[in-house]
This record gives structure tokens, sequence and C-alpha cells, in this order.
């Protein structure tokens, strides 16, 4: 499981938690994250997050 | 080659030099900016207090960083006076010119000055970027006492952050309810409610008048004479579009830089982006049209004339209090129908029975991505 950062806002992903909140199970990779699914801090699609690995 | 001179390193600066970087790692790239050049992301400083974040935390990258990552000049602390069109080159306050083959404007929105009046206007502050939340932070005492002026979205955002933070808040604005304009009322109400629930203290019809200083703090009077003591007071009454340079230098300028949809101004090898552009007649401070643009004039400067589209909007107002997500409508033409769900609100714009815009709030905001899927594009 991997952790992400988006250096456009800081936005944190972690594999292992996903975002049950949108529905993205705990242990969904990045890669797997639906396209449409939009940055809770700035409301971007998925296509707009520039993530540099961070654990 | 002529260089390229972006004007601003706010989130449309720095993410059009990334976006041409990734096409393009030779032609001379130039950033010019007043501030200190730090790379961050501005809807951070609505959540700073709560994440117990000062400015250095916020702060991603320095302006030295960036350079090497951009392969780009960054000039910092520096401001550009005025636009030689004529002879392609950009005056800037040190007294050198700096000559650019394509310029491309991303200044920003500045803050609207409140009508106050009073001794101590030093004790009123805004905060619109990185260095004005590191001077505002310094300058807030431990469980200080705040009085922020507007209740829009940055005004509840900051409330929220703030009371999170430890410290006391009242909202003063001369609206009836928060966030006109963006929230219909039921939703206006469900975030009021939950600020107030939080500790926060609303004076809504109301406006502040004068500012002066006491033994103990300031004093924040109000058009009906109340008086409102606090530390610190907070200005979050409004943004416009930065246009000066563009209108000093016989560019086109509306509400903000008037740009088309290949976001060129006027002048052909002049362009603008972000809070200070207004593109096909839609001027959005929000972070989804910047980046948009970010990505089409990238294109654009390689050659690869590209207009720009922007899908569905979408706007979070970080108020955890009662989380709200908003998808503005295009027009006023469709109805909000309310629809009261499991601990939150379903607000839906509808038009001749085609979704044009949602508000949803509390446990509603789950269903954002289903409704997504059904809105129309803000610039198909």
């Amino acid at each position: 499981m991997k952790k992400w950062e988006c250096i456009v806002c800081g936005f944190v992903y972690d594999e292992a938690e996903g975002w049950p909140d949108d529905g993205i199970a705990p242990g969904t990779p990045w890669e797997d994250v639906p396209e449409d699914w939009l940055c809770p801090d700035c409301g971007v699609g998925k296509a707009d997050f520039e993530m540099v690995e961070v654990g | 080659m002529d260089p390229i001179v972006i004007v601003g390193t706010g989130l449309a600066g720095y993410t059009l030099a990334r976006e041409f970087r990734k096409l393009d790692s030779q032609t001379p790239l130039v950033l010019i900016t007043s501030d200190d050049g730090r790379n961050y992301s501005k809807p951070m400083l609505s959540t700073g207090f709560a994440k117990n974040k000062d400015a250095d935390a916020l702060a991603m990258q320095s302006p030295e960083v960036m350079a090497e990552q951009l392969n780009a000049r960054i000039l910092t602390f520096t401001q550009a006076m005025a636009i030689d069109r004529a002879g392609k080159k950009l005056l800037l306050d040190n007294g050198s010119e700096e000559p650019y083959g394509r310029l491309v404007l991303a200044l920003g929105a500045e803050v609207v000055k409140p009508p106050v009046s009073g001794d101590a206007l030093d004790k009123v502050f805004s905060i619109n970027d990185l260095q004005d939340y590191d001077r505002f932070r310094k300058a807030l005492p431990a469980s200080g006492k705040v009085a922020i002026l507007g209740a829009g979205l940055i005004g509840c955002e900051f409330a929220n952050d703030l009371r999170s933070g430890g410290h006391d808040v009242s909202v003063v604005a001369p609206s009836s309810k928060v966030m006109p304009g963006l929230l219909p009322e039921e939703a206006a109400d469900a975030v009021q409610s939950a600020l107030t629930d939080l500790g926060v203290e609303f004076h809504l019809e109301r406006f502040g008048t004068e500012v002066n200083n006491t033994s103990a703090g300031v004093s924040l009077t109000l058009d009906n004479d109340e008086r409102l003591d606090a530390d610190i007071v907070v200005s979050a009454v409004g943004l416009r579009p930065r246009v000066a340079l563009a209108e000093d230098a016989g560019l086109k300028v509306n509400k903000g830089i008037v740009v088309n949809r290949r976001l060129a101004t006027n002048d052909p090898d002049v362009f603008a982006l972000g809070d200070c552009a207004e593109v096909d007649g839609l001027n959005l401070l929000y972070v989804m049209p910047l980046m948009s643009c970010a990505r089409a004039l990238a294109k654009t400067l390689v050659g690869e004339s590209t207009p720009v589209a922007y899908g569905a909007m979408l706007v979070t107002v970080k108020t955890p209090a009662c989380p709200v997500v908003v998808a503005p409508p295009a027009d006023d033409s469709g109805e909000w129908k309310v629809e009261h769900v499991e601990g939150g609100l379903r607000i839906l714009n509808m038009c001749a029975g085609e979704l044009q815009g949602y508000v949803l709030t509390g446990n509603a905001v789950s269903e954002r991505m289903q409704l997504n899927k059904q809105l129309p594009a803000l610039l198909p």
C-alpha cells in the first residue's frame, strides 16, 4: 500500500485508507480510483492530480 | 528563443509553468512575483488553524527548488510596473526590463478593503496569500478573539477554522444569510446553525463602521452602535481580479482581463489565466477553471493552439461543522428543489427536467459523484 501527495494542493491519498466518503474502499490503489473522482480539497478531477509517492 | 514570461507564482502561474515544461524543456521561462515565491496551495489557507499548520508548514517548495524543477528563472519580491507591448518587454520596479516573446498574466485577485475607519486599522487583516497568513498567525494571540467581517465562502471557512483552532469568533455581515449568491437559504441556515453550535457568534444584517484600540485589544463598532471586543479583525468582504497592469497597457478589461478560449488578450502575444482572467465571459475564482486553463494554455504556448473547455465545476466549502459541496448553476433559469435527507440536505437546481446544479450538505455530500455525471459542462 502506498501514500500519494498531490503537489498542487497537498492532498494526501492513503491507499490503505481509501476514501470511504466517496465509496472508494480501503485498499484501493491510486491507479484504480475512478477518473471522475474529485479532489475533496480543491474540486479538480483525477486528471489534474500531480501525485508523488510519499510513503 | 524568445522567453516566456509569467507574472505571478500562485496556483495559476506555477501550474502553467509545470504544464508547459512537460511539453517544452528548452524555451527560456521566467516567473516574476511580488512575494517570496514559495509554492503553496491557496485553498489550504482556510484549514491551517484546525490542522495547526503555520505558514512554513503550508509552504511546499522554496522558489529555489521551484526554479530548479521548472528550469526557470524566478524573480521574487519584484513588481511588474508596466507592459511595453510595442517593445515586448516588462518594466520592473527595480528599474530593469524583462523582454518577452509571449507574456502570461497570472496576477490573481486582490482583496476588497472594508469601508471601516478608526485608529486600529493595523489590526484589520486580510488573508489572501501565504505571507498574509503568516502575518495574521503571528499577530493572533493563543485563544484570541477574532471578529470576521464578511459571511461569504472565505468568511465562513475562516470562522470554522479559527473556532476549531481554539479561538473565539464572531462574524459580522450585511447579508441576512451566510454565503448569499452561492447557497440557497435552506443550506445557508444549515451552515449558520452548525457554526453557531460550534460557538461562532453571528451578527448578520450588520456592518462594521470603526475599529479602535482599547486597553485590552480592539473594539469593532457596528452600524447599530453595538461594540464587539476582539484581539484582531479579519476582513473577508470580497475579492476582485487584478486588472490594473493589463488595463494600463491598453488591454481589454471587463470584470477580469478579457481573454478568448485560447486565453489570449486582444494582444496575441499576451495571455491571462486564473483569478485575474475573464475567459469567454466567465471570471471564476476557483481551482478547476484555473487548472483547465493552465493545461490548454501550455499546449497553445508550444504551438498546438488549444481552446479551453470547462466541465462541471464543483466548489467544496471547507466548513467541517457542516460539509457543503456546491455545483453552481450557470444561470438563474432553474429552480431550487429542497429535499431533507438523513443528516443533511439535497438541493437540486432543475430547469426543464435537467439538472443544472446542486447544493449538498452534511451526509448528502456523498451523493456528489453520482450527481456530477448528470451536470452540464460549464464551457463545453
